[in-house]
């Protein structure tokens, strides 16, 4: 099990693009988007790390940008790892998908595609899971609804 | 699946013979939609449809209050209610730095595990129902009515309790508590070989599970197939040994791992988690410290600002609630990565090349609840 | 002692009176009137009174209560439930076929019909009794088959037809083994008729008489003809959580009354012809040479008999279908090609051997 400090050399040492936050309650990398899937896959398969497996993954629409965030565990070592991933395009967002690294995160990313909108590149089947074609991304924090949501 | 076979799946203009199983049937649990292409009998490929249930409840949160919260997040995995309220309890507390005192740590581990024997007693009722041997509905629905009959007395709801409360609980249990648990460990332990006697060894059945719908360890990582489903696959998951919260440390219970990971293997995990769950019960009622019920806490909560993530075991899988805060007394975004969206999808994997009677037997065995997926 | 019971008394008594009056042809015709008004009329109370002991026996063995409200003990629950399905919509399908959809469930009620009339109830109470009597009781119960494929087809829909499909399987291929185990008795007792396999079973039941050949032989045909009669661990044709309700799942109201009628009254001349051939349809038990016991035994009419005995068997069946999980098609037809084919084919060359050697009581 590798602590915080550990984690940021071997992570700085794969990818040095790589920023570290601080004073987190898990150890967070941020990354650019186009070093993402570089990470992962490194993430994946050096064995003092070997991250496994995708806890989680989802998105935060902070007014001026989105973050993506994942979530990774490694079921070997039973450390945390937190990988987020800035995108400032608010029209068109776009970053690549994982899905061929981690089969769960196919249906992660149409979940983030259904409610926030961000397109993934090479994703498989990337077409919406929860809602109809025309409704919207309703977890963007400027989508209004007149029907069903009341404004304060 | 690659974007061909989407594209092929007109109906009406391909080749394959696609039939429709859901959203209304009585065998999906819930409003599930299979399309399913069959070649005779056998499955080609699965594609699940869903979002027949999807309430928004990850956008209703961000304009409600954490105390608030506590009440959607029943909504979710209804069967696992308890567990779902604990998920974000801990996190609001542990974001505060807030310690609670221990008789509420016993009282919610106790809680707990009366939950995951319900939700387990249901899932077998439901299991034997599907695969047709309509009387375990019978059997599993009498003995889960005292577990209700606890849950109605201490809180006055049956199935959704919404008891915690960022600090503690909402009151305390009331005196009968502890003396009625008793009477139902020791009802429950003389009924649980029936169980096994209806049907765990019966010919029939073990025809109908065994080799089924197979799932390696490698899939059930890859596909994040946590709880008891992952554990018939030999992966050792359960955050109440690996990640203890609330008194988990404090109790002996074994992991209970099954290395086949079919059909067979995830039915025997739940049934000795049943065993598993009575012997936790036994060394906590009687041990219960005295007590406040909460700590002190401040009328509004506010969580400071940053990110905060918390992981519950429920009876189906890992819960995961991820909170980002900006200092308000609401969430600025909060996510929940329920363990039943990760438990279906990979149901294409396995149940494929089986039987549509396979199909059936497989979603019993992965135990579905379907708000969860949807939230 | 058995005259007292014997109906052959009462049916000559109308024969003699009909035919004071009556020409030769008029009363042949007004026989089989009589005899066709009786077996429709037993018939629907059979149905009837079958539904309701179904729901009762699965009550029991749920550990409820069953029906209790509806008239005494809820013995009119059945008639309630036949006024709702009288009154129901009749909802046709556009596309059906519909002289083939509107045909499917009388075929199936006059194959059952047919089957039911050559049942021998009591000494003399025997409507049908052919020298070929259990061959003709195999050919018209497999015309059920027909009214089953017909209805899945001419639904319009997949889940009927897969319904169907595996329904038609499953019939055709347990017909072997009930025709087989029958036939072990027909080796034993040398003739096809029914009332004479019933009057050699006269010093002992057929079960006890053939020992171990005719028990295997029994336990063949109980589940060969529980797979028959789609019902118990082999009702895969109607899983309500697989496929809905299979090949009738289009069907609502007098039709979809026919096919569930049809059901039970199938279970009920399985297990009338169980009794017959292998418990001595309407034979008392007589043990041996305890003379008392005998006696005693012969003062129950025949009828009483035959009735304990079929519904005996009747509340095996329900026994199995509570209790057991559902086989799956593939394992429906592996047991019945794979073991007990074999099995049957064995025992009935055991069976002419020990007939041969006269190993048998």
């Amino acid at each position: 099990m590798l602590n915080r400090d550990e984690l940021k050399e071997i992570i700085i040492s794969l990818v040095p693009e790589a920023e570290f936050a601080e004073g987190t309650q898990l150890p967070e990398v941020i990354v650019p988007v186009a070093k993402l899937l570089e990470l992962a896959e490194k993430l994946k398969t050096n064995p003092k790390t070997l991250f496994d497996y995708m806890i989680n993954h989802t998105a935060v629409d902070f007014n001026t940008h989105f973050m993506t965030v994942y979530h990774f565990e490694s079921t070997t070592h039973k450390h945390l790892l937190v990988v987020k991933s800035k995108i400032e395009d608010r029209e068109n967002p776009e970053t690549e998908s994982l899905a061929a690294l981690y089969p769960t995160c196919e249906f992660f990313e149409r979940e983030v595609f259904d409610l926030f909108g961000i397109r993934y590149k090479n994703h498989p089947n990337l077409k919406r899971l929860f809602l109809e074609d025309d409704y919207g991304h309703p977890l963007r924090k400027d989508f209004r609804d007149e029907v069903n949501m009341i404004e304060r | 699946m690659t974007e061909e076979i989407i594209k092929d799946v007109i109906i009406g203009e391909s080749e394959d013979y696609i039939i429709n199983i859901g959203p209304q049937h009585p065998s999906t649990h819930g409003v599930l939609r299979f399309e399913v292409c069959l070649q005779g009998e056998t499955v080609k490929y699965i594609i699940p449809h869903v979002g027949y249930i999807h309430r928004g409840i990850e956008k209703m949160c961000e304009s409600l209050t954490y105390p608030q919260i506590i009440h959607l997040t029943d909504r979710m995995d209804y069967l696992s209610a308890h567990m779902n309220n604990e998920a974000v309890c801990l996190c609001v507390e542990n974001a505060l730095q807030v310690e609670v005192p221990e008789r509420v740590k016993y009282i919610r581990t106790i809680l707990d595990e009366l939950n995951r024997l319900a939700s387990h007693q249901l899932w077998w009722a439901a299991f034997g129902m599907d695969l047709g041997a309509l009387t375990t509905f019978f059997y599993g629905l009498r003995d889960r009515e005292m577990i209700l009959d606890i849950f109605e007395e201490s809180f006055g709801s049956r199935l959704l309790h919404s008891f915690n409360t960022p600090g503690g609980l909402m009151h305390d249990v009331h005196p009968n508590f502890q003396k009625k648990i008793k009477e139902f460990i020791k009802y429950f332990r003389k009924k649980l070989p029936e169980y096994d006697q209806l049907l765990t060894g019966n010919v029939i059945f073990k025809q109908r599970a065994v080799g089924i719908g197979p799932m390696s360890k490698e899939t059930a990582i890859a596909y994040g197939v946590t709880g008891p489903s992952g554990r018939g696959s030999g992966w050792a998951c359960d955050l109440r040994k690996h990640a203890p919260y609330s008194a988990y440390d404090k109790v002996q219970f074994t992991e209970c791992l099954e290395t086949e990971g079919d059909t067979y293997a995830r039915y025997k995990v739940r049934m000795r988690e049943m065993w598993e769950s009575l012997s936790i019960l036994e060394q906590l009622v009687d041990n219960i410290p005295e007590g406040d019920y909460t700590a002190k806490m401040k009328p509004i909560i506010k969580l400071p600002a940053g990110e905060f993530f918390q992981r519950v075991e429920t009876a189906r899988g890992e819960l995961a609630v991820y909170i980002v805060s900006d200092g308000n007394k609401t969430p600025y975004r909060i996510r929940f990565r329920t363990p039943n969206f990760s438990n279906l999808f990979v149901i294409n994997t396995i149940a494929s090349n089986f039987k549509i009677a396979d199909l059936v037997a497989v979603s019993g065995s992965l135990d579905l609840v379907i708000p969860d997926i949807d939230r | 002692m058995q005259n007292l019971y014997d109906f052959s008394i009462l049916t000559g008594a109308i024969h003699e009176s009909l035919s004071r009056s009556m020409s030769p042809g008029w009363v042949t015709f007004t026989e089989l009137v009589i005899i066709g008004l009786v077996f429709l009329l037993f018939f629907a109370l059979l149905g009837l009174f079958l539904v309701y002991l179904e729901r009762k026996v699965c009550a029991i063995i749920q550990n409820r209560v069953g029906p209790n409200r509806v008239g005494k003990w809820g013995l009119l629950q059945t008639i309630a439930d036949l006024i709702k399905l009288l009154i129901k919509e009749l909802i046709p399908i556009r596309k059906s076929d519909k002289f083939l959809f509107n045909l499917a469930p009388f075929i199936v009620i006059i194959a059952s019909l047919m089957a039911m009339a050559a049942l021998p109830f009591a000494k003399g109470l025997h409507a049908i009794d052919f020298n070929i009597g259990i061959f003709y009781v195999m050919a018209v119960s497999s015309l059920g088959v027909v009214g089953i494929l017909l209805a899945g087809w001419s639904s319009n829909s997949k889940y009927s037809l897969i319904g169907a499909m595996r329904s038609g399987a499953q019939i055709v291929s347990y017909e072997l083994s009930v025709g087989l185990s029958l036939l072990a008795i027909v080796v034993f007792s040398g003739s096809m008729q029914l009332s004479t396999i019933i009057e050699s079973q006269s010093n002992g039941w057929w079960i006890f008489k053939g020992h171990i050949p005719a028990i295997v032989s029994f336990i063949i045909f109980l589940i060969a003809s529980t797979a028959e009669i789609n019902r118990g661990p082999f009702d895969l044709a109607e899983a309500e959580s697989e496929l809905t309700a299979g090949f009738h799942t289009e069907y609502s109201g007098i039709k979809f009354a026919f096919f569930f009628l049809a059901e039970y009254i199938n279970m009920f001349i399985v297990s009338g012809i169980a009794a017959t051939v292998f418990l001595g349809g309407w034979m008392p038990l007589h043990i041996g040479n305890w003379e008392g016991f005998n006696h005693i035994m012969d003062f129950i009419p025949p009828i009483v008999w035959f009735f304990v005995k079929t519904f005996f068997i009747i509340y095996v069946i329900m026994w199995f279908k509570w209790t057991f999980p559902r086989l799956r098609i593939d394992q429906l037809l592996t047991l019945e090609w794979k073991y007990l084919l074999p099995v049957s084919l064995v025992n009935i060359v055991l069976i002419a051997f020990l007939v041969l050697m006269g190993w048998h009581f």
